[in-house]
């Protein structure tokens, strides 16, 4: 098969999408207990992007989701967790996909989140303060998909993300860290969806970016960092959001992806022939979809979601 | 979920697996139930640093010993014995779970939440980074926590810097040093601190140092980055410059409008046809600006008053409704973009003075400090330095920074004199290009880009190779067009636009058959009546969004490009619309789009066309362009009287 792009197993990952809902015994799975709701996340959007969001039971799905919301409008990881606002959003998230906004009260969980921007224009991931521009990200999309942006001071927010540009026009979590892909996701998202990316170097930042592009075709996070198939998401969605993704050869991205996936078992690897997760599958199918393989729906580079949900909350009448 | 190898499940594992979570299953639900009864033992304590070490990212848990050590401080009577105990748990429970995951988030920051109590010495907290630091010298964690202690404690910056020296020397390959000893320098070099100025002798210092990694490990890229920064300081001017303006400097601009004087009489450089009475003042400078109004910028005009004048920036997408505003012509007449239209401008014709009218393009400098010198000569070293290296190792990265040390070379010198300056390097500057397209194909599409921006660069530097582009366009009747003369940069393959600054003058450019995918720069051209972008590669509507900005656009030519013809949009969020929070509540889409519509489409066309006044449009040969779509266009833009060459009616 040497030369040929090769396969996407559609039903082979549905059916692995499908089996780590349900299996909840093994040891990575108890480990991952307390981020289940990021897990929802990944593996429905996936489902999602493969067009099989059908085969799973929304009913039970949105009850639990709602099981995991605190008190101060947070949710948690999982039933009985503390909120954080990395949960928060993955439950909105989720939500949106099911087009099922409307079960939330806007207004508690909104205000639990713009609770959450401290004076300097960062937010903090919960009560206990850790500060990192992934918050800063999680916050601008879940108001926006909320559609209360407003709730944020969003010019000191912006602020603060300008004020995490490196000098080598990336971004990095806090003030004068060093730039990541990661990172650069997060604030380039946030800056996209408030209309700030005037404040990105696109030519430095893009140039960065396509760098991360090694021989085999993969993509890393970082200068001489081993590449990872969730770099193919985090790399190429910021390229996208700076029309830089023409830099990157993105045959050979295509098929190291493919060549990432459990063809037997299903699910996808940070590597060829390591072990497979759902974090993984998710980025792996999303970045195909950025590389416009054939059968996957577009997906929103700044919201992470397919394109037909965001514009139904964006564009419907 | 990193790095661990695929295998196929045996049975034994699977018995062993379920053992483990059985185990940490039971932690798990211990410390929940302990946290919400809110239970601060010392065996509950001891079952949330169990389940600490065998899993550091159960965040619920860290906040629990949070909680913990509140209610067991506030019962401790301040007896500083018993609170240095409790902290110094807190601190061996981070380190037994950094041992377990050493990129652990909730591990680091509990450690941040206790040392910001005031507990614990920086030489421990120091000598814990260091073992890390050995362990792994790019664990960001550590690096922030690093910067988290500096800042804490007040270590000096420049005692950091000798850090980063240290690290450094033993392994030139550690990015992350390199970035903190950047961050470090932009302090101490911006603060001026004594040892750190001036300028220039750091830099020179800081070169040295990074040549000894470039040539020790040419192909690692660490090194190659910093050298990058250091050549940013070295051309990049202290304050914003004024690069070029429209109406140039000192220059006589005439004004005409219908009915006045024959359009075609008058010098194409140096007139302006205007229905409505205004022109617009350009100020291009070569970074994005604040500051600009009446006060900041004085105007001498026979028309108007300095204060009359509105200053509006064009380099962010600020929500700004077009004026609604449109002339209604007498007689428009349709434009046709093909050769025989056009006759080459003929250099001997007697005219007021076009040449002299490049040279004004130039703001003229009238200083040379002294220290510009020093740049240059500095540019001189390096480029003869890295000429060294190539001939010694192939080298991609080498390679492109000779590029682009040539390319400001070549800059700086036609900065300092601009008028005897000839452009030496683009020749050598393409070639390298070519040859990193060889050498490094799946970045080709970079590399082809930076060609297109040094032919531009050739084309628009001197006058005779910018005329040689400049036609006239014949326009069968006499019509209000006024200047009729076209820069014509057609069939150059062209992916990227360039040097705009010396194209502010123009009003009607042919850009067609090019590979453009986007018009990025095209929102300076203000002046700008007649554009055509046919057969290029523009993929969305939402590529157009420069092109808001052209108040005076009459007639556009997008045919035969790829719109619609792509599930991905590049574009998406670098134009106003509802999902980047950029539009007025004038967003009246749903009045134009047709029920049965896919809205994907057709917001994209109405963000960009909604409130333009254009006259003549093509969109033939694209994907998206059906009869529907035709319709829906023609109501978003009522003042079209031409669609793909059939007049309306």
């Amino acid at each position: 098969m040497e030369g040929q792009i090769g396969d996407l197993e559609v039903e082979k990952h549905v059916q692995y999408i499908l089996s780590v809902e349900k299996r909840k015994d093994n040891f990575e799975s108890v480990v991952m207990e307390h981020l289940r709701m990021n897990g929802a996340y990944w593996g429905l959007t996936t489902l999602d992007l493969l067009g099989k969001l059908d085969m799973v039971d929304e009913d039970e799905i949105i009850s639990w989701v709602m099981e995991c919301q605190h008190e101060s409008g947070g949710f948690g990881g999982n039933v009985g967790h503390d909120p954080h606002i990395l949960y928060t959003l993955s439950a909105v998230q989720v939500l949106a996909l099911f087009d099922k906004l409307n079960v939330l009260d806007i207004d508690k969980v909104s205000n639990y989140i713009a609770g959450l921007q401290n004076e300097d224009g960062s937010f903090s991931g919960d009560m206990w303060g850790e500060i990192d521009t992934r918050f800063s990200y999680i916050a601008i999309c879940s108001l926006s998909l909320l559609q209360r942006l407003d709730k944020i001071n969003v010019e000191k927010a912006v602020n603060y993300i300008v004020s995490c540009k490196n000098l080598d026009g990336g971004f990095g979590c806090t003030p004068g860290a060093e730039s990541h892909a990661g990172q650069i996701f997060c604030c380039v998202s946030a800056l996209a969806l408030t209309g700030s990316l005037h404040h990105v170097d696109k030519d430095l930042l893009g140039w960065w970016l396509c760098e991360r592009q090694v021989k085999s075709g993969a993509l890393n996070g970082r200068p001489e960092k081993l590449p990872d198939v969730c770099y193919s998401w985090w790399v190429l969605s910021s390229l996208i959001m700076i029309d830089r993704a023409h830099w990157i050869d993105k045959e050979k991205l295509i098929k190291f992806i493919l060549d990432c996936q459990d063809k037997e078992n299903g699910g996808i690897s940070d590597r060829p022939d390591d072990a497979v997760d759902v974090f993984h599958t998710y980025f792996g199918v999303a970045g195909l979809a950025h590389l416009e393989y054939p059968g996957l729906k577009a997906v929103d580079p700044a919201y992470a979601l397919p394109v037909d949900v965001v514009n139904r909350i964006f564009f419907s009448r | 979920m990193h790095g661990r190898p695929r295998k196929a499940p045996k049975p034994e594992d699977a018995a062993a697996s379920a053992a483990k979570a059985e185990k940490l299953r039971a932690l798990q639900s211990q410390l929940l139930h302990n946290h919400h009864n809110q239970i601060y033992t010392k065996e509950a304590l001891e079952i949330s640093a169990k389940l600490l070490e065998a899993n550091p990212e159960s965040y619920t848990a860290w906040n629990y010993r949070k909680l913990a050590v509140e209610h067991n401080l506030s019962h401790s009577e301040s007896d500083p014995d018993t609170v240095k105990s409790i902290f110094s748990e807190e601190l061996r429970v981070v380190e037994n779970s950094l041992k377990q995951n050493f990129k652990s988030y909730g591990a680091w920051h509990h450690r941040k939440w206790v040392l910001s109590k005031g507990h614990s010495s920086v030489d421990h907290e120091l000598q814990l980074l260091d073992r890390f630091q050995r362990a792994d010298s790019r664990n960001f964690h550590a690096w922030n926590y690093r910067r988290f202690i500096a800042a804490l404690k007040g270590i000096p910056d420049e005692e950091e810097l000798k850090y980063t020296t240290k690290l450094i020397e033993t392994n030139f390959s550690n990015y992350s040093a390199w970035h903190n000893r950047s961050v470090l320098l932009s302090h101490l070099l911006q603060n001026k601190v004594k040892g750190f100025f001036p300028k220039e002798k750091v830099l020179v210092e800081e070169y040295e140092f990074v040549h000894q990694a470039l040539f020790t490990d040419p192909d690692d890229q660490s090194g190659w980055f910093y050298h990058l920064w250091l050549l940013d300081q070295t051309v990049k001017p202290e304050t914003p410059l004024l690069v070029s303006t429209w109406p140039a400097h000192g220059s006589d601009i005439i004004v005409s409008a219908e009915g006045c004087l024959d359009g075609r009489a008058l010098s194409p450089f140096t007139s302006f046809h205007s229905d409505a009475g205004t022109f617009p003042l350009i100020l291009y400078f070569n970074e994005a600006v604040e500051g600009v109004n009446s006060s900041t910028v004085t105007v001498k005009s026979v028309f108007t008053e300095n204060k009359d004048l509105v200053w509006k920036p064009l380099a962010t997408m600020c929500v700004q409704p077009l004026s609604s505003k449109h002339a209604e012509r007498q007689s428009v007449e349709m434009i046709l973009w093909r050769d025989v239209n056009f006759h080459f401008y003929d250099a001997h014709v007697q005219e007021s003075s076009p040449i002299a009218y490049f040279d004004r393009l130039s703001i003229k400098k009238d200083h040379e400090p002294a220290a510009s010198k020093w740049h240059a000569k500095t540019l001189v070293n390096e480029i003869a330095l890295v000429r060294q290296l190539l001939s010694e190792i192939d080298c991609k990265i080498g390679k492109l920074t000779l590029a682009r040390l040539l390319m400001a070379h070549d800059a700086m010198v036609s900065y300092m004199a601009p008028h005897s300056h000839k452009k030496v390097h683009s020749e050598e500057v393409l070639q390298l290009y070519s040859d990193l397209m060889e050498l490094d194909p799946m970045h080709s599409q970079y590399y082809k880009e930076a060609q297109s921006l040094v032919l531009l660069q050739q084309v628009t530097s001197n006058r005779e190779s910018l005329l040689k582009h400049c036609c006239h366009h014949r326009v069968s009747t006499s019509s209000s067009v006024g200047n009729s003369v076209c820069l014509r940069l057609n069939n150059l393959s062209l992916s990227r636009i360039g040097c705009v600054e010396q194209l502010l003058w123009v009003q009607m450019l042919d850009l067609s058959h090019n590979e453009l995918r986007s018009i990025d720069g095209l929102e300076a051209m203000q002046l700008l009546s007649f554009l055509n972008l046919s057969h290029n590669k523009l993929s969305s509507f939402t590529a157009l969004e420069p092109l808001r900005l052209l108040k005076l656009l009459k007639v556009l030519d997008i045919s035969y490009n790829e719109i619609g013809a792509h599930p991905v949009d590049t574009r998406r969020y670098l134009c106003s619309s509802p999902l980047s929070h950029t539009v007025g509540s004038d967003w009246n889409f749903n009045e134009f789009v047709p029920d049965d519509a896919k809205v994907t489409n057709y917001w994209e066309a109405f963000a960009i066309f909604r409130g333009f006044n254009l006259t003549q449009l093509d969109i033939v040969g694209n994907a998206i362009t059906d009869e529907k779509f035709k319709s829906f266009l023609i109501k978003v833009l009522p003042t079209l009287k031409w669609v793909d060459g059939e007049e309306l009616h």
